[in-house]
């Protein structure tokens, strides 16, 4: 009885503390907390943004009410740096923007050159180009949405498809002597031809990755867990994603069908049959869906490039503007000769502007080049399709919950070499 | 008057049309944009590498894109990109703005050039008809201090916030400027 008196008196002692503190204001209240806004910082560095860029949000509980993204942590003043190069030290820049595709801007790269310069490349270079242009597509939509899988808490497909990346790596390491920044190719052409390893890994290649792909589907596509995480999740209407300048997968899943390789065939991308997925609701979902619908297209195009291959040169004629080999340069007068000039920057460009995009991983990668006859360009101005819809995505969050934000940052598949240049 | 001017301009274009496909479509898209905004509106007309090209004032910038962005038969509502641009020669109109619009529909692309002096470096926004505007106004502001009115949010974008200068100009060299064993001659710019 008396230990029940003495804790009864203690839970009353206690019980009048805590009303007179609540009366006092001192104590915050529920209701004082609902009020209350965090600010959360996601990023500069964060294992889920997988480059360096920070959003600051201010989050309601787990919701979030508003987003400050910054960026320009890894800007390197490549349109700078380009006013001071000759062309084709430009091409390693271009393989230090979306570096999970390099190939494709050094190709968009040397195609603006070449359009410059009058360069016919021939047919043979321009599918091995495009072979090039769709292995670096099918890799960055693997990276981008296996890495979707592990953000979502699955890791195993993510280990199945990088072993695949890895040997599409070695098919680059075949094709130009280089993996991630490939620096692939040259004004004029390709920089060698693809030699009988190479069309035999890319073959072996051909036959044993769709088995993947289907195991990597079959994993995800209707995957109960993956589905609750990603169906609904930061959507963008169609209208909003092109007002936004979306282009690109993250264009396609919110129902349009705009896609360079179609509407401004470059590179002999009309002789392929191949098909443009699109979504409908702009969602995570939808974008995961469009990648992996454009990797088995990729394959048909690679498949069709492969078997019509056709014979010739895998360079243009153009001995003012294409690097001539190095044993020639030792030789041969009129390679010596050339090869100083390209190397000193000497060739005739002529005044002119222009504009070339190509399709990147992420969308239209554009290459603005205002040339003044000089060895350099005047001006060169990238339209790097990452840091156009990167703007959106304070609009694609907010009200969603943090999980939430970090799928659609990962769907989006933003490269910070790209957003930042 | 204004009827003869421009059948006078359309002409030479529309007998070199048969060549070239996208001469002919540029011709016409060059003829609905003097029918909407005045013949007089548009200066140095060019066809670089098959992009029409002209360039318009500042005053008229934005009524030209809202104009593009909602004519039903052109359906121009697709700003590719934007980029700012300095010719220091050119005497009051040093800084200019450079935007690419593409009309999706028609597979039409257009390359609009704005020029204003640097010491008076204003440019309406176009935050208010496209989203993504926005920040490209912000890297033209930071690589080239180019001031856009109207603009929500006009702060450096890739460069840090203290820097005191805009580095695209052409007055800033990119090697160090007081080495004299690298002269222009030899190394480009």
């Amino acid at each position: 009885m008396a230990v029940n008196d003495t804790l009864e008196g203690t839970h009353k002692i206690i019980q009048e503390a805590k009303e007179q503190q609540q009366n006092s204001g001192l104590v915050p209240t529920l209701n004082d907390f609902s009020q209350e806004l965090t600010t959360l910082n996601l990023g500069p560095t964060h294992p889920a943004t997988h480059g360096i860029f920070q959003n600051i949000l201010q989050m309601d509980g787990e919701r979030i009410i508003s987003g400050v993204p910054t960026i320009g942590y890894i800007h390197r003043a490549f349109e700078k740096i380009a006013e001071r190069r000759p062309f084709y030290q430009i091409t390693p820049l271009t393989d230090r923007m979306n570096y999970c595709s390099s190939p494709i801007n050094n190709m968009g790269w040397h195609m603006t050159v070449e359009k410059l310069l009058g360069v016919t490349v021939p047919k043979r270079a321009q599918y091995m180009r495009v072979i090039a242009m769709e292995l670096a597509r099918i890799t960055d939509h693997l990276i981008c949405n296996s890495i979707l899988g592990v953000d979502t808490g699955a890791f195993t497909g993510f280990l199945y498809v990088f072993q695949e990346r890895e040997k599409v790596y070695e098919i680059y390491e075949e094709i130009c002597g280089a993996r991630l920044t490939t620096n692939m190719g040259r004004v004029g052409g390709m920089e060698r031809d693809f030699s009988d390893v190479a069309i035999q890994k890319l073959r072996d290649w051909l036959k044993t990755f769709p088995a993947v792909m289907k195991e990597f589907e079959s994993m995800f596509n209707r995957n109960r867990i993956f589905m609750d995480r990603v169906v609904n999740v930061g959507p963008i209407t169609a209208e909003r994603a092109l007002n936004y300048g979306f282009t690109g997968p993250n264009l396609r899943a919110a129902g349009v069908d705009y896609d360079v390789r179609v509407m401004n065939p470059y590179s002999s991308y009309e002789d392929f049959d191949f098909e443009i997925p699109v979504g409908t609701k702009g969602d995570t979902y939808d974008r995961f869906m469009v990648r992996n619908e454009e990797i088995w297209q990729s394959l048909r195009i690679i498949n069709q490039a492969l078997e019509n291959l056709p014979e010739g040169p895998f360079h243009a004629d153009a001995p003012h503007y294409y690097l001539p080999p190095k044993q020639a340069v030792y030789k041969n007068m009129e390679a010596l000769i050339y090869h100083f000039k390209i190397i000193m920057g000497e060739i005739e460009a002529p005044v002119g502007e222009v504009y070339h995009s190509v399709e990147g991983g992420n969308g239209e990668l554009g290459f603005y080049l205002i040339s003044d006859g000089g060895r350099t360009p005047y001006r060169l101005h990238f339209r790097r399709p990452c840091f156009i819809y990167y703007q959106a995505y304070p609009e694609m969050v907010v009200g969603s919950s943090l999980s939430d934000a970090i799928v659609t940052l990962s769907s989006m598949n933003v490269i910070a070499g790209e957003l930042d240049a | 008057m204004a009827e003869n001017t421009q059948e006078s301009a359309a002409a030479p274009q529309e007998a070199a049309a048969p060549q070239d496909p996208q001469a002919a479509k540029n011709a016409q898209l060059l003829a609905l944009l003097q029918r909407l905004f005045g013949a007089d509106t548009f200066t140095d007309v060019e066809e670089p590498y098959g992009l029409l090209t002209v360039t318009t004032t500042r005053e008229r910038i934005h009524e030209i894109m809202a104009g593009l962005q909602q004519d039903q038969e052109l359906q121009m509502n697709f700003l590719t990109t934007m980029c700012g641009i300095h010719y220091p020669e050119n005497e009051g109109k040093e800084l200019g703005m450079i935007y690419h619009v593409h009309s999706l529909v028609n597979n039409l692309r257009l390359r609009i050039k704005i020029f204003f002096p640097i010491a008076d470096p204003v440019v309406p926004t176009l935050t208010d008809l496209y989203a993504t505007a926005n920040w490209m106004e912000r890297e033209a502001y930071d690589f080239y201090g180019i001031i856009f009115t109207g603009h929500p949010n006009l702060i450096r974008i890739l460069n840090v916030e203290d820097m005191d200068y805009h580095p695209m100009r052409k007055e800033y060299a990119l090697e160090d400027g007081t080495r004299e064993d690298k002269t222009d001659l030899f190394f480009g710019r």
